[in-house]
């Protein structure tokens, strides 16, 4: 119902739009020539007046500005593009100057190593001599000792024993007598004390 | 305002009546409009130009983006050749383009919504369009109405139909601008008039229609701009490279 009312009264007034429009209707005012000078003559002017600025200070400000902008900024860029070539030959040399430096060092420590195992080679030789030597020594001196071992150890016994005789009996006792004991005893028993 | 859609494009008289002899040159709302429209270009791209920076601020941005977007129109349609005509472009370009949005505001008077204005302006066009072709080729700009490859049984049909054509431009470049004006700020008024006619109740379906006309409008505002000036551009074109 209301949707009917609604689009009734929008129906109904198209009719008195009309009329009211017709009322007043006096054709295109743009045919009356009544102003066309006033127009031409004020068109000319204005337009005149904006071409003449516009060309003679306006434009060429605006295209001075976007020369002067585009030509910074190519500079700007030739400068940058300078600057990263330079710094891609100081980076090309600084790698060359790592890779060089790298080699010298491989060779200083390939050399320091080899001049290091010779001096080592030959300090060990001369030890080894030395304790070769030394060894020798010892053993000698230990064959020394082994050897006069025995005579010693029997001559302490024998003075042990004729000590100890002396004391449970009394008396002196031939020393060589004991001596021969000993001597005797030595022989068979010799392989078990020393070992050899 | 009144009813009448067609009331809004009267032109009358601002101040006293002044006459130069026979001529009637009074200050109009017309000759009103013009100057604000070059006042605000003038404003706008003095503002825009005053300043050189490197990074432009909006008003100078808006300036330069203009002056890039005419330029390559030029330089697109007519070529290189036709560098010393760009300020004239330019400022056509500008004029029309602010006329046509001077009067999408309210109550405001069109400019170009009148065939003398926009006719002296076509005709000026086609005129120096003429005498630029005849300075730059002699007689040989005559060439232009005799298309090569062109049988030469149907030549004279088609001289003829090219010397129509060349003659009607200033017509068919004055009457599409002011046509478009036209209808485009009648019909606007016609949908207002249904607005306050309708009222409360049914006054909200042509207002939507009269909201979307004025988006649509302002896009043929600028549209028409665009076209009076390419279409200088061509025609400019064919003055300066002949290519027939």
């Amino acid at each position: 119902m209301v949707k009917k009312i609604y689009f009734q009264s929008i129906f109904f007034s198209f009719f008195f739009i009309k009329e009211a429009f017709a009322a007043e209707s006096g054709g295109m005012p743009q045919l009356n020539p009544e102003f066309w000078v006033s127009q031409i003559f004020w068109l000319i002017l204005t337009f005149g007046v904006m071409y003449l600025v516009l060309s003679k200070l306006i434009l060429p400000k605006i295209s001075n500005n976007l020369e002067s902008r585009k030509s910074q900024i190519l500079e700007n860029i030739e400068a940058a593009e300078k600057q990263r070539e330079d710094s891609d030959a100081k980076l090309k040399e600084y790698d060359e100057i790592i890779s060089k430096s790298k080699l010298e060092a491989n060779s200083i420590f390939n050399q320091a190593r080899e001049k290091a195992l010779k001096d080592i080679d030959a300090k060990r030789e001369v030890l080894d001599k030395q304790i070769d030597n030394e060894i020798a020594e010892a053993e000698k001196e230990i064959d020394a000792l082994r050897k006069n071992a025995p005579d010693k150890i029997n001559k302490i016994a024998i003075e042990t024993s004729s000590e100890l005789l002396q004391k449970l009996i009394g008396a002196e006792v031939n020393n060589s007598s004991i001596s021969a004991i000993v001597d005797d005893l030595s022989k068979r028993n010799g392989d078990k004390y020393y070992g050899n | 305002m009144a009813a009448n859609p067609m009331s809004q494009f009267d032109v009358y008289r601002i101040g006293p009546e002044i006459k130069v002899g026979a001529f009637d040159i009074s200050f109009t709302n017309a000759s009103l409009f013009m100057i604000l429209s070059t006042v605000s270009i003038l404003l706008i791209f003095n503002l825009g130009s005053k300043k050189n920076s490197i990074l432009p601020n909006k008003i100078q941005l808006l300036a330069e983006l203009s002056y890039t977007f005419v330029s390559k129109m030029i330089s697109d349609t007519a070529g290189s050749k036709a560098k010393p005509y760009f300020a004239f472009i330019f400022s056509l370009f500008m004029f029309v383009l602010f006329c046509n949005m001077f009067g999408m505001i309210p109550y405001t008077f069109t400019v170009t919504s009148h065939i003398i204005v926009t006719f002296v302006l076509a005709a000026f066009i086609f005129i120096g369009v003429t005498v630029i072709g005849f300075i730059k080729h002699g007689f040989g700009y005559l060439k232009l109405f005799v298309p090569s490859g062109v049988p030469a049984v149907l030549l004279p049909l088609i001289v003829v139909i090219e010397i129509i054509s060349y003659l009607s431009r200033p017509i068919s470049l004055s009457v599409r601008l002011f046509a478009n004006m036209m209808a485009g700020h009648t019909m606007m008024k016609v949908f207002g008039g249904f607005v306050i006619s309708l009222g409360i109740v049914g006054g909200w379906l042509p207002l939507s229609f009269s909201v979307a006309l004025t988006g649509l409008e302002i896009l043929v505002a600028f549209l028409q701009a665009y076209v009076f000036a390419i279409l200088t551009c061509i025609y400019l074109n064919d003055a300066l490279n002949l290519h027939h």
